[in-house]
């Protein structure tokens, strides 16, 4: 409001500058109740003490973070190692989260850039049959997949009666089947963000390049990538965030036999093991792993604004 | 104007009739119990009744710890979960005389070890836990727990477990033939070596779909509830319940009485209402599990009384509940279940 008062200083601007802040206010409440508070929650029972059974009693302490990084054997005893195991359960999540955005984006640019190329009038019709399996329910499509996918179901059985397989393909509760469950769930995050931002490509560049003599692989890594860039990184974030803390494909594609981020945090709460601080523990790394990704990609962001 | 007060008189009414004939929150495990016994108890009381459903006990303690005491009147947590809901402070007392057919309890479950004299709860269903074999796949003997545990090679890679840590632990420990909770580090050393290696045989955990996964054909083998199991044998016959001579669990599921019950008068009519043979044994042929309720019989049925789900044979072990850890142990086990899931 001072730069308001500063650069403008009419009465105008000044009672614009009033009415957005009053306008701003509704969000802004409904952003730090729903979104601020609960993670206040969080890193304060994170630094709490574990009650038995669930719940906290309130004497600060890292223990959680403790019991994350180190490692005092079965019987809590033993002199501290690092602890592998939350390690080994982070990175197998980040790695299929990774896996599942790069097959997302494999496919995903090649299917937004064929959309935003065609006549405007036709464009509309594929980005709407984008979205239609989106119209049910997560849950019933993995489900669904599965049913698709396991021994005796109709994928197998096809593949059987044509006679390209002897024996069924074992895919339901492999990672094979945990990839497909993430790349299906999450696809149209990859292709909508940068079907949005081919759709605002300039393709007389494209004609420009081609005149100047630059192959049909150079016009699309020096002209066309770097334009659509915040569209291709939009996307990866919509895709890889959402799949580092998926547990429905993990548990039901996957068979639940590996502990994942979403799971173990879970298992915190709702589990046997009850341990409300060590969940909260594992939520606040994984809340500043996804964060320090992000503020990369924000930086990455404003350096690719500044030089166009 | 007219409209506004009219639709606050109306409102009023609502509230008013609602006081009069009395509210009763559920909080209960999910496909339990017919909703036409839920409307058959409110066409007897006039007493309208909501429900949460939860799908493990565990889950269920969570929500009522995370700020859910004082919604629900009754929930109805199994065998080991009552004694730890009443030792965390949960539970109300059900005072002498507050219920009426408190006599119709069976004398086998009027005093169990989980809440002894029944103060806090009446019986509500029983069963056991143990697993199913497709005995098309494999025709030997499956009466044992290394059917689970140190599978035939032909069974490898075909199991499904159920994804609770209390069963899965009281399973091994019987294989075992180690106390539960033992506090004695060789053997619980000893039981973290034996799952590790039996899970290289596991093929999924999954405790929703434990029926499905059997039916379908995606296991061999499968843990799972004997009433579950006998709905698996009528999609297809081939799938029988193992009695294994190691022992089994034994479950039962209770209905207690939550302490800051909002309707607690409600609550007392509904346990007394479930005490009726007729209408819990409504429950039973719904859900293919005993009762705790005498003279049930006449109004089950008949099919349940030859369930081999529900009559072990000669050469079964003994029933076991699960049992309460102290807190030293209990971490043992979460460190041991943590790294079998991994």
């Amino acid at each position: 409001m001072a730069g308001g008062a500063a650069t403008g200083g009419s009465a105008a601007s000044d009672t614009y500058n009033q009415a957005r802040n009053w306008l701003l206010m509704p969000s802004w409440l409904v952003l730090g109740f729903f979104v601020f508070t609960p993670v206040c929650v969080m890193v304060i029972y994170s630094f709490l003490t574990k009650e038995f059974r669930g719940g906290v009693i309130w004497e600060p302490t890292l223990a959680a973070y403790d019991q994350f990084f180190f490692d005092r054997g079965l019987f809590g005893d033993s002199d501290p190692t690092l602890q592998w195991t939350y390690i080994e359960i982070f990175w197998r999540s980040i790695w299929q989260a990774g896996l599942a955005t790069i097959l997302s984006l494999l496919i995903g640019f090649p299917t937004a850039y064929y959309i935003a190329t065609r006549p405007a009038k036709t464009r509309a019709i594929w980005v709407f049959l984008i979205t239609i399996p989106y119209w049910v329910n997560l849950l019933i499509r993995t489900v669904s997949m599965k049913f698709l996918l396991r021994d005796e179901g109709p994928m197998n059985d096809f593949l059987i009666n044509v006679g390209i397989l002897s024996e069924p393909l074992q895919i339901v509760n492999t990672n094979i089947a945990v990839q497909l469950g993430l790349f299906y769930s999450y696809l149209p995050f990859m292709v909508l963000p940068i079907y949005a931002a081919v759709e605002r490509y300039n393709f007389t560049m494209s004609e420009a390049a081609a005149d100047l003599y630059a192959t049909k692989w150079t016009t699309l890594r020096r002209i066309v990538l770097p334009a659509v860039k915040p569209g291709v990184i939009a996307g990866c974030i919509l895709v890889f965030v959402p799949s580092l803390g998926a547990f429905l494909a993990p548990d039901l594609l996957g068979g639940a036999k590996n502990f994942m981020i979403g799971s173990l945090i879970e298992e915190q709460f709702k589990g046997n093991a009850g341990n409300w601080p060590f969940g909260a523990a594992a939520s606040m790394i994984l809340l500043s792993m996804v964060l320090v990704l992000l503020i990369i990609f924000a930086s990455q962001q404003r350096r690719a604004g500044a030089t166009t | 104007m007219k409209l506004l007060t009219t639709s606050a008189m109306a409102l009023a009414l609502l509230a008013n009739s609602a006081a009069a004939e009395g509210e009763l929150v559920l909080y209960h495990w999910f496909e339990y119990i017919p909703a036409e016994l839920i409307e058959k108890f409110t066409a007897e009381t006039g007493i309208n009744v909501t429900m949460d459903t939860y799908d493990s006990n565990e889950a269920m303690l969570a929500s009522l710890k995370a700020g859910g005491m004082g919604t629900y009147d009754v929930a109805v947590p199994g065998d080991y979960m009552v004694q730890i809901m009443a030792g965390e402070g949960l539970l109300d007392t059900i005072a002498d005389g507050d219920l009426a057919n408190e006599g119709n309890i069976a004398p086998a479950w009027a005093d169990p070890a989980f809440d002894p004299g029944r103060k806090h709860s009446i019986p509500y269903q029983w069963g056991s836990t143990s697993f199913s074999v497709n005995t098309e796949d494999y025709a030997g003997d499956i009466n044992t727990t290394d059917i689970l545990f140190h599978p035939p090679a032909e069974l490898s890679g075909k199991i499904n477990m159920l994804d609770s840590q209390g069963e899965v632990m009281a399973l091994a420990s019987l294989h075992m033939g180690i106390p539960q909770c033992s506090n004695d580090r060789g053997q619980l050393s000893a039981l973290n070596d034996m799952l590790q290696e039996a899970k290289t045989h596991w093929a999924s955990f999954n405790s929703d779909t434990a029926k499905e996964v059997l039916v379908s054909g995606d296991v061999s083998v499968g843990m799972i509830y004997d009433g579950f199991s006998a709905k698996a044998r009528a999609d297809r016959a081939s799938i029988t319940y193992a009695f294994p001579t190691q022992g089994y669990v034994v479950w039962m599921d209770n209905v207690v009485l939550l302490k800051d019950a909002p309707n607690r008068d409600s609550a007392l009519k509904f346990m007394d209402f479930l005490l009726e043979p007729e209408n819990i044994a409504a429950v039973s042929n719904y859900a293919r599990y005993g009762n705790g309720v005498t003279g049930t019989a006449e109004f089950l049925d008949p099919e349940l009384a030859t369930l081999p789900e529900s009559n072990p044979p000669a050469t079964a072990g003994a029933g076991a509940f699960v049992a309460v850890c102290d807190e030293a142990t209990q971490a043992v086990y979460d460190k041991i279940w943590t790294n079998l899931k991994n």
